[in-house]
């Protein structure tokens, strides 16, 4: 029995219309789709060429991306306001990624990854809201504005981490304590193609593979490590083979589908002890490498352009729910609508929460401690310390 | 011999016990016990305690410790608590600290400190600042332990003091101990601790042998972080010091006693946060201070307890100027001769306290 949803439309001299709109029994509730088949390494199987997505699903992927989208124009707005300072990396175009792992992995898994982190807080469950306040360094943002862009941190998701590679060998250790308290959980670790070349990757990679942990190892190969490409930087470019006796697959991390299937592949490897696994996404960044970086030094606008026109993560899959009948354009609108006014409501909380209290300063030193004295610029002044 | 050294360095402890076992033959009420073995048992005893608390390092499992601290550990606890590591110092320390991140308790073994070097970005970055930078939110519980300072013969890439480079972090705990009792009752309040704790034994200790009390051999015997001991009590000099060199100091005193000079002796134990309390209380009793270190003198110890005497209420009480006795500001040579006279020697110490004093 076909449902009819009524949409009031206000007209521009004030007069209100009712429309019927498409009703939603009418849409396809999944379809499925073709995705491009994995490189292999050390796999004689890969993941599936073929996806199933739901409709709920679909939205629900659709709209993640495009609040991460939103979130990060607004932060490049809020940046040039110079209302955020210091270190700002962006996400945007790298949206299928954060979106498609999440999906692929339970919430009960773990993840951690570098700086260019906004995404991946929002995927693992912190607010817009609490992300934006964290970047103006404002009291309600997610570390109480003492961490910044780079230090952000919720349950399950270890940051947010400033040193390029440190992140991996502490990923590989979040995964010894998934296999030591024998929950079935995995850890994603991801890194970047600058980060590739780190020695202590290579430490944890041998590791991983020595002790079998559950770790499923991922480098975001956005082709640029700040201003410097990946063959001005890496002997071998073929990052998903560099974990050697590791096994790795190589993913178009445009496609959040693509992204999704692979990672689930990846998580039934490592979670039933066969060891780590290595997955690079081939994805790319619209904005420079942090809001310093204009991002044209090192490579054309229309490079930027191409990208942007053929492979944006959310246009891709906004066309794929239309052609196929799986959602409708006045659907996508509300979505975007509603994001729009998130987003809003954030920054405006972002701007006007107040800063911590200076006497905020010296807390969380140590966890669990008894409050002690800090000593402050001069000798004569004494702070305090609560954990 | 090593019952006449015990009972010069435990003092008075000593000799109530000598009569108690003369009456209680069947149960000597504080036995003699090494450094090393007091780690030894304060992991067991630890590990036994909390199941989160695990051990790595490199050779830590199957060759029992490359000091033989471990000895025993892994045939009774086994392959997932006591792991032997790759040669990857900054690989295990980060996964360490992802563990610790993750909820469980690590204790990572250095070979020596020298090699920490290699992991001190993990140290600092990801586990001494991180429960700042999350507001609260990623609080890292994680030991790294292991022999720190001179040993014989090891030579300069095998023999610097960390002390000073520890100690500057905020953010860390920073523990030296001296004596097994040290050793043991501070290492299971590290283990026990909710953050990052850097443990420095040394080598020169780990043979040596110490009177311990009824009340240590308890499992529940714990050493507060942060709180020094007066080894010795004395009125007319106050020597501050840490690990092994508190052996010359007290040392050096019984040297002194013979010319009725007597020194305390402060056995600092934590490094960071300091017991500056413990230090001034002295100061304002024996009105001269001096500092005896086995690290470089430049930005050490020493010159951090100096710094805050002369912003505290002790300033006003010393009598002299304050002075450090400190390792001599070189890379550690090889030859023998050349590595002792590296070192503060009793005579160093002997001779500063009488230039302190002027006498």
């Amino acid at each position: 029995m076909p449902i009819n949803v009524f949409i009031i439309i206000r007209k521009s001299q004030g007069s209100r219309v009712v429309v019927s709109a498409r009703s939603f029994a009418d849409l396809t509730p999944q379809a499925s789709f073709d995705i491009k088949r994995c490189d292999l390494h050390r796999l004689d199987e890969g993941p599936s060429v073929q996806t199933v997505l739901t409709r709920e699903d679909g939205l629900r992927y659709y709209r993640t991306m495009q609040t991460v989208r939103r979130m990060e124009l607004k932060a490049d707005q809020l940046y040039k306001q110079k209302i955020i300072r210091g270190f700002c990396h962006l996400y945007d175009g790298q949206e299928a990624c954060a979106v498609g792992i999440e999906a692929g992995i339970n919430p009960t898994d773990h993840l951690i990854t570098a700086y260019r982190v906004h995404g991946y807080t929002y995927t693992r469950g912190v607010s817009v809201k609490e992300i934006l306040a964290e970047l103006t360094g404002r009291k309600g943002g997610i570390a109480k504005g003492k961490g910044g862009s780079m230090h952000m941190y919720a349950k399950n998701f270890y940051g947010g981490n400033g040193i390029v590679g440190a992140q991996v060998p502490l990923g590989a250790g979040v995964a010894l304590a998934c296999q030591y308290q024998a929950k079935n959980e995995v850890c994603v670790t991801l890194y970047g193609d600058g980060a590739a070349n780190q020695g202590q990757i290579f430490e944890a990679f041998n590791m991983a593979a020595l002790w079998k942990l559950p770790c499923i190892f991922i480098c975001e190969n956005n082709k640029y490590g700040m201003g410097t490409s990946v063959e001005r930087a890496s002997a071998s470019t073929d990052y998903y083979k560099r974990g050697d006796y590791i096994p790795g697959l190589r993913v178009d991390g445009m496609d959040v589908l693509s992204v999704r299937e692979a990672t689930r592949f990846a998580a039934d490897y490592c979670r039933y002890g066969k060891g780590p696994i290595l997955m690079e996404l081939q994805t790319y960044r619209y904005h420079g490498h942090s809001m310093s970086d204009p991002g044209v030094s090192y490579r054309t606008r229309d490079e930027i352009q191409e990208v942007r026109g053929k492979s944006d993560p959310i246009t891709m899959l906004k066309d794929r729910m239309i052609s196929n009948n799986m959602a409708s354009l006045e659907e996508i609108k509300d979505i975007d609508a509603e994001i729009r006014k998130e987003i809003e409501e954030a920054a405006q909380f972002a701007t006007s929460d107040p800063e911590p209290p200076l006497e905020d300063l010296c807390n969380h030193i140590f966890f669990n401690d008894t409050p002690f004295e800090v000593r402050g610029t001069s000798p004569w002044v004494k702070l305090k310390s609560i954990s | 011999m090593a019952y006449l050294r015990s009972i010069l360095r435990s003092g008075k402890n000593a000799v109530p016990a000598v009569l108690r076992r003369e009456f209680h033959r069947t149960l000597p009420a504080a036995v003699q016990v090494t450094v090393r073995d007091a780690i030894k048992e304060a992991l067991d005893e630890e590990l036994e305690r909390d199941e989160r608390v695990f051990l790595l390092g490199e050779e830590v499992a199957l060759f029992e410790g490359a000091y033989k601290v471990t000895r025993g550990l892994w045939k009774k606890y086994g392959d997932k608590r006591i792991i032997d590591t790759p040669i990857t110092e900054i690989g295990f320390t980060g996964i360490a600290v992802g563990a610790a991140m993750a909820g469980l308790r690590p204790v990572v073994e250095y070979m020596s400190f020298n090699f920490s070097m290699q992991s001190v970005d993990h140290i600092i970055n990801s586990a001494a600042k991180t429960y700042y930078m999350s507001g609260g939110l990623q609080p890292v519980s994680i030991v790294f332990r292991g022999p720190n300072g001179a040993a014989p013969g090891v030579a300069a890439q095998h023999a610097q003091c960390f002390a000073a480079w520890y100690g500057h972090v905020p953010g860390l705990k920073v523990v030296s101990p001296w004596s097994a009792e040290d050793a043991k009752g501070l290492l299971k309040s590290a283990i026990r601790d909710d953050n990052p704790v850097v443990f420095l034994e040394n080598e020169i200790m780990y043979s040596v042998p110490f009177e311990m009390s009824e009340e240590s051999q308890s499992k529940d015997f714990l050493i507060p972080i942060g709180k020094a001991k007066i080894e010795r009590k004395g009125n007319h000099v106050t020597l501050v010091s840490h690990s092994h060199v508190v052996s010359r100091c007290m040392d050096a005193a019984a040297v002194l006693a013979k010319d009725g000079i007597e020194c305390e002796v402060i056995n600092l134990r934590t490094i960071r946060p300091m017991d500056m309390e413990a230090i001034e209380t002295s100061v304002m009793k024996t009105k001269h201070l001096i500092t005896v270190e086995g690290g470089w003198p430049q930005f050490g110890v020493g010159g951090e307890i100096l710094a805050r005497i002369m912003e505290g209420p002790g300033f006003s009480y010393l009598n002299a100027p304050a002075v450090r006795v400190t390792g001599v500001d070189i890379p550690m040579p090889y030859a023998k001769h050349l590595e002792e006279n590296t070192l503060p020697q009793i005579k160093d110490i002997v001779f500063s306290v009488k230039k302190t004093l002027n006498v």
